[in-house]
């Protein structure tokens, strides 16, 4: 029951702690510094690596198309084909179209690694059910990137110039920024992917992009409002700097953190919103697929064939939390006041400084 | 300070004016409200048309039309509000004053809830700062934060209402169940209350075999099917309870906090015998809570009599005490009433719904069998909503607490000699409420429309349904009913919140007051 333990009181010296820090990141430069404390958030570059490499499995796995280039997929089905759907003695229990992705190798009394003829089984109809989740990855991966990249432009560009210019530029901003934050983002998405949905995915993410920016903008300017008090641009004005010259090579650097982070988190709330409008039947809807599509369509097949359930939904679990923990690193890679966890190791370095400097 | 309301509530106005008007125009362009009819070979679908467009008014483009819509709004100011008929021919406002309290009764406990364990955890995990219990925390929220609450929903229809059912039939906790739940338990509250990893291991056996003896007694006296806490339960848990709130409020240095508290354990036995007689079919929510208030009456005298000075805390404690030790005695009630629930007709041992708000079938004579109807109703949604919405106040409290923990007072709270507890609960804790108290606000208001996914999962009639049958039948009076009741409900919470946030914390006044 013992809540309330006291802190172990310092035993560094102020000193010693600040020559870790300074040690730290001597002559290195911004960009330097960030990129290592980013490196030493071991959950951030793990989910780095693996988000990564999902969309090179995904997008390399069945047909794929970015603007005029078109990469054929490795794998033999795609979402059309329709092979004789598997039953009987193939799968046991009475199923049918069960998943032949195995994991656990012979030796451990499995049935050996391997994809198998339908890794993650087949639905109603036959089609393979692993080229349905890659396309529906695909697809819910393009309008997570799609989202973020055009609301991250908006809102940089609406929060900058609000909080640069002041005054009338930014009551009339953040009143259009009010207007649109008022109504619950579920509800603009409906309402747009009512009409939408059907044009294809890549309209439905621009159209939701239109609107998901605002966080993002009142974010922005408050981050400008306080950064152009600063000396260093009004230095860069004495000098003649030219409006557009001071907001970008001297403000948006120094605001770079916060829309990193926001841009990091506005992704993984992107995917979710994807997948609930396609769930609510607002979003993407067939023949083109989605992650949440997938889910909406064999949410009652959970009980017999809870494959059909699990394989998008791990999609969209893991690709939201790789995204979260991405973002975590880049807020603490960004944080100035982020001072990380000093180790014996450090305390160890730090005695060493210390006698130096003494 | 009057200036900046008004000011404020001008500004409100207009926000809500230019977002209804985005949101008419946007859903106007969204579809053709009698787009289904064009296609119809229906020899009355002309006729049909035609009544429709003169009916929706389909002949004004939707910039005015959203006037005409916004005049009956209008009505507001005179009081008389017009929110317009849906295309069913029934007035939207009936079907709004239908579905708000169906909303509100479904979210008001999961947000309570997700607050509530929220700030514990979070706190915890700030108190622990980098300890294995602070990582698997923030693991945790992540992983919640990112879970699709639909696809949550599935899983717990599944595992917690389908197969909890099946388990029913034949209500034995098998061994390999015991020793995971023990084990689980153990894991969980050891690492919750374990100072340091020396004392990790003791507490984690001692919890697990507990749970396992514990389990193994659920089984052999068939609590499953029959519960009920009885005396022993009472008396176990209202002595948890009654010390480990004297530890959190005053902590157990202060006698007269601790005496008076204690106290309550004996009333607490006294009364649940006493009561049972008046707790029967035609219990009501206005008695149980008149016995709350004599429940409370009853700790302030006895909080009065052991304290001589300083009586605020140790009444606090009293009154918290005994509250919640009062409550034992009617979640016994309830537990007793699971039997009789179960052997409904209507529930037929299979008490975890998957779907829907109450069920239909049942005689609505008893007021237990009844509630404990509408709280298993809830049991799932709740839960669902709990897990998506409680991760947030993990992280913003745990960031909020480590902030304050590093701010200056606290070293001088420190330093002059106060004890941790001091500092944690009455330093650190308050200010960190401070910001909280301005999301929970806002959150609060977020509970009408904020469930719009979680109501069509689970089979509700609320605001959700409401509004997914505004958008996919195009019926934009409905919408919009449903939009400027959560809207302003919206404005006005960040109103509130911003003014309970210059109330609370000095060093922000609001409007530029002198």
């Amino acid at each position: 029951m013992k809540l309330f333990k006291r802190k172990k009181v310092a035993t560094l010296t102020e000193r010693g702690e600040n020559a870790i820090s300074v040690k730290e990141v001597e002559g290195l430069s911004q960009g330097q510094i960030v990129l290592r404390r980013f490196l030493r958030h071991r959950a951030a570059v793990f989910s780095m690596t693996y988000l990564i490499s999902v969309i090179l499995f995904v997008f390399s796995a069945v047909d794929s198309r970015l603007g005029p280039i078109k990469l054929n997929g490795w794998w033999k089905y795609t979402n059309e084909d329709m092979p004789d759907l598997r039953y009987g003695e193939d799968c046991g229990d009475g199923a049918i179209g069960c998943p032949t992705l195995s994991l656990i190798p012979k030796f451990l009394g499995g049935n050996g690694m391997g994809l198998g003829e339908h890794p993650f089984g087949q639905d109603d109809i036959g089609r393979d059910y692993f080229a349905l989740v890659m396309l529906g990855a695909q697809r819910s991966i393009q309008v997570m990137l799609v989202i973020g990249i055009l609301a991250g432009i908006i809102g940089t560009v609406i929060g900058a110039l609000a909080g640069y210019y002041r005054g009338t530029v930014d009551n009339v901003l953040m009143r259009f920024t009010d207007f649109i934050i008022t109504i619950p983002v579920v509800i603009i998405g409906a309402v747009i992917g009512a009409r939408v949905g059907n044009l294809g995915a890549i309209f439905l993410a621009v159209f939701l992009g239109l609107f998901v920016w605002t966080g993002l903008a009142r974010l922005v300017r408050g981050d400008f409002l306080s950064l152009r008090e600063r000396e260093f641009v009004d230095a860069a004005r004495v000098a003649g700097a030219s409006t557009r010259r001071i907001i970008f090579k001297h403000i948006l650097p120094n605001a770079i953190g916060v829309i990193v982070v926001a841009v990091t988190l506005l992704l993984s709330s992107a995917i979710l919103l994807e997948t609930a409008l396609s769930y609510l039947g607002f979003g993407v809807v067939p023949p083109d697929v989605s992650l949440g599509l997938l889910i909406n369509e064999y949410q009652d097949s959970f009980t017999t064939r809870p494959w059909l359930f699990w394989y998008p939904g791990f999609f969209i679990v893991s690709i939201a939390l790789s995204v979260n923990f991405i973002g975590d690193g880049l807020r603490d890679a960004f944080d100035p006041r982020q001072r990380r966890r000093i180790t014996r190791r450090d305390r160890m370095r730090a005695k060493r400084v210390n006698r130096t400097v003494a | 300070m009057l200036a900046f309301i008004a000011r404020r509530l001008g500004a409100l106005i207009v926000v809500l004016f230019g977002s209804s008007f985005i949101l008419y125009n946007l859903a106007a362009i969204s579809g053709d409200p009698i787009g289904a009819l064009r296609f119809s070979d229906d020899r009355e679908a002309e006729a049909l048309i035609k009544e429709l467009e003169e009916f929706l008014r389909l002949d004004v483009p939707p910039p005015l039309r959203y006037f005409i819509w916004l005049r009956g709004i209008l009505g507001v100011f005179t009081g008389n509000v017009d929110f317009g008929q849906t295309r069913l021919r029934g007035p939207v406002s009936t079907e709004l004053f239908a579905a708000i309290p169906v909303t509100i009764r479904l979210v008001l406990i999961a947000t309570i809830l997700s607050i509530v364990i929220g700030i514990a955890l979070g706190i915890i995990s700030a108190l622990r700062q980098y300890s294995r219990f602070d990582y698997s925390m923030t693991f945790f929220a992540f992983l919640l934060f990112s879970l699709p609450i639909f696809w949550v929903a599935v899983l717990l229809k599944r595992y917690l209402a389908i197969t909890f059912n099946n388990f029913l039939e034949d209500p034995y906790i098998s061994m390999r169940w015991r020793i995971t739940l023990g084990l689980v338990i153990g894991l969980i509250f050891a690492s919750l209350f374990a100072r340091s990893r020396r004392l990790f291991w003791p507490i984690f056996g001692a919890l697990t075999l507990g749970m396992v003896g514990f389990l193994t007694f659920v089984n052999e006296a068939g609590l499953i099917l029959n519960p009920r806490l009885g005396l022993v339960g009472i008396l176990f848990f209202s002595l948890l309870i009654c010390v480990g709130i004297t530890f959190v409020s005053t902590g157990l240095s202060n006698r007269p906090a601790l005496y008076s508290s204690l106290t309550m354990v004996p009333l607490t036995i006294v009364s649940y015998f006493g009561i049972q007689g008046q707790l029967n079919a035609s219990t009501s929510i206005p008695r149980l809570l008149g016995f709350a208030l004599i429940t409370s009456a009853v700790a302030v005298v006895v909080a009065l009599i052991f304290a001589r000075q300083d009586r605020g805390p140790v009444i606090r404690t009293a009154v918290l005490s005994a509250l919640l030790s009062a409550n034992l005695i009617v979640v016994d009630k309830f537990m007793r009433t699971w039997k009789p629930y179960m052997e409904e007709d209507a529930v037929n041992f299979r008490p975890i719904p998957t779907i829907g708000q109450a069920k239909e079938l049942l005689p609505q004579e008893d007021f237990w069998i009844v509630t404990l109807d509408t709280l298993i109703h809830l049991f799932l949604p709740t839960v669902a909503l709990m897990l998506i919405s409680f991760a947030g106040y993990i992280r913003y409290s745990r960031g909020t607490l480590l902030e304050v923990l590093n701010q200056d007072f606290i070293r001088t709270a420190r330093a002059k000699g106060l004890t941790e507890r001091t500092v944690i609960m009455r330093h650190a804790f308050r200010n960190t409420m401070i910001p909280l108290a301005t999301i929970m606000v806002v959150d609060f208001a977020g509970i009408v429309g904020g469930a719009i996914i979680t109501e069509q999962v689970f089979g509700w009639n609320g605001m959700g349904t409401l509004f997914n049958r505004a958008v996919s039948t195009i019926d934009l009076n409905l919408l919009m009913g449903v939009f400027s009741i959560t809207a302003t409900l919206a404005v006005l919470a960040n109103l509130v919140a911003d003014l309970l946030y210059s109330a609370l914390d000095p060093r922000i006044r609001v409007g530029g007051g002198k």
